[in-house]
């Protein structure tokens, strides 16, 4: 077993970044995931592993950073919040567009606009749609837990170099501000410049003469070739829809109606569940963990067996078109959200499944 | 088991490492645990407060509306949290600065007076060890041996030296403790 520690949930993506084998760290200071940079700086893994950590002069220079390390097969990342990842929008797109491997981090703040240092999921449309221009998707991840914030580190650098495409991690303040145990998986080297060469024959390396050119581009002005590089997006994103779905499903056996939330209000309704259960109401809790790929098939077959849902999030509706469109609206879906960096009790969740659900 | 905790008072009290060290206690005696703490510029000089649950199962919402335990460290806190604990819950509170006592006859209620005593024993730095010793002497929740291990772990090699002083400052707390009963 790994190191047991207690941690901060940002904490523990700093140190998984490190084990990880990251080769660079971008970023720039914002509330709430500035321990993210505080953290790498005070272990310095450039004095240890060689890991490169930067503190740039802005998000659109830490977003640029990481699409030139992407360039180079590097394994690179960057952090931020909210108004800091709307600022990295166009840089997403190309490294999407160039189809490179990069990993991303949103530590979710009330919006918009400056909006509060608070938690929320109101970024949930911007990451599982495409923030920036173009037919885009980035794999998307949404951690539950200090432990998820570690693990999905490291699962999402294999994804991103697994499908050369940014993989983000959506979490929010609450859950990058408190702390959990967390198991720690054992360190990963960095991979050395021949590895990269060998892993990555698109990386722009240096041309030797056992290598062809490799080029990184977003830009194709030939239409007929531009619709080619799309219907090869699209292929990708049909893989990942097939290939990698993930999701949880607590207490759904025996359960008559369901949440369905992510993140922390997916913890919240553990609780909510908890109450209502003791009220004599069979509830449970469906959690997509993929965001994009959302868990379609899961969720629809899981609605065959319930009477009702109520989407629990902390904006005022984005994820429940998608849950209305994966059960393609055959039965009762309510929204209940809380908004502007306030976190919905669980007994308020508890008191809306009842009214708005289960008794409506 | 499930005791599920809240810790408020001002910024600079203490109130976020106490919860620390007793989160990290219960780590060292296989607990799981969750610790969720006010974020922002209310740290800053205001008011803060961090939510502690300690279990013996998964911890299902580490952000919570109704505590086991209260414990309050200021006026600003008690006014905010007396509502929120339980029926048959505990409050402990510090009477240092606080000129509306708490009032509940539904749940039990402790005062410990740590802030006079830490002043009196030249002990302010640890004086929210003082107030946590109280709080495990009322509920034993991880043994001693796991909170000198929690200390080890959530204070800086550097600020070791001052583990005998926590320690004592916890001994000091347990006798301290007393109940209060609200007036009518």
């Amino acid at each position: 077993m790994g190191e047991l520690r207690l941690m901060k949930g940002n904490e523990a993506i700093a140190e998984a970044a490190i084990r990880a084998g990251c080769d660079g760290y971008f970023g720039y200071p914002i509330t709430p995931q500035s321990e993210i940079l505080e953290y790498l700086m005070a272990e310095k893994p450039y004095e240890k592993t060689g890991m490169v950590v930067l503190q740039a002069e802005s998000e659109v220079a830490s977003i640029n950073m990481v699409y030139g390390g992407a360039g180079a097969g590097k394994m690179v990342m960057t952090t931020s919040s909210s108004p800091g990842v709307s600022l990295m929008q166009e840089g997403i797109s190309y490294i999407a567009g160039a189809e490179l491997p990069a990993l991303l981090v949103n530590i979710n703040r009330g919006g918009p606009g400056l909006g509060t240092i608070q938690p929320s999921q109101a970024d949930y449309w911007q990451s599982t749609k495409g923030g920036g221009h173009g037919d885009y998707h980035l794999l998307v991840l949404a951690p539950a837990s200090v432990q998820e914030m570690s693990d999905f580190v490291k699962l999402g650098f294999d994804l991103a170099f697994k499908y050369r495409n940014p993989v983000i991690i959506h979490s929010d303040g609450a859950i990058g501000q408190m702390m959990e145990k967390v198991v720690l998986f054992d360190p990963i080297p960095r991979r050395t410049d021949d590895e990269i060469k060998k892993q990555c024959p698109w990386a722009t390396v240096g041309k030797t003469p056992d290598r062809k050119r490799s080029i990184i581009t977003s830009l194709e002005l030939d239409p007929g070739k531009q619709e080619q590089v799309n219907l090869r997006l699209q292929a990708k994103y049909r893989k990942m829809e097939a290939e990698e779905v993930r999701y949880e499903e607590i207490a759904c056996d025996d359960a008559e109606y369901i949440f369905v939330a992510f993140g922390t209000s997916a913890r919240i309704c553990q609780k909510s569940i908890e109450l209502a259960r003791a009220k004599g109401y069979k509830v449970g809790l469906f959690r997509p963990i993929t965001l994009y790929p959302f868990p379609v098939n899961p969720l629809r077959e899981l609605s065959t067996k319930i009477k009702g849902i109520l989407v629990v999030e902390m904006n005022a509706g984005q994820m429940i078109e998608d849950v209305k469109l994966a059960v393609s609206c055959s039965l009762k879906v309510e929204h209940y959200g809380r908004f502007g960096g306030i976190i919905p009790t669980p007994e308020e969740v508890t008191e809306n499944l009842i009214s708005k659900v289960i008794g409506g | 088991m499930t005791e599920e905790i809240i810790i408020a008072g001002f910024g600079g009290q203490g109130v976020l490492s106490m919860g620390k060290i007793l989160a990290y206690s219960g780590v060292m005696q296989n607990k799981e645990v969750s610790w969720m703490p006010s974020y922002g510029p209310e740290m800053r000089g205001g008011t803060a407060n961090v939510t502690v649950i300690i279990s013996d199962e998964r911890i299902s919402s580490p952000i919570l509306n109704a505590y086991d335990t209260a414990i309050i460290l200021n006026q600003q806190s008690l006014d905010k949290f007396e509502s929120k604990v339980k029926p048959g819950g505990m409050l402990i509170f510090d009477p240092n600065g606080i000129t509306r006592l708490p009032a509940r006859k539904d749940i039990t209620i402790y005062s410990i007076a740590a802030a006079d005593e830490a002043g009196k024993l030249g002990i302010l730095k640890v004086f929210n060890m003082i107030v946590l010793g109280g709080f495990l002497k009322l509920k034993p929740l991880v043994a001693p041996e796991f909170i000198h291990k929690g200390l080890e772990k959530s204070l800086p090699a550097r600020h070791h030296k001052l583990i005998p002083d926590n320690e004592k400052a916890i001994e000091v707390g347990k006798d301290l403790i007393q109940p209060f009963t609200p007036a009518d």
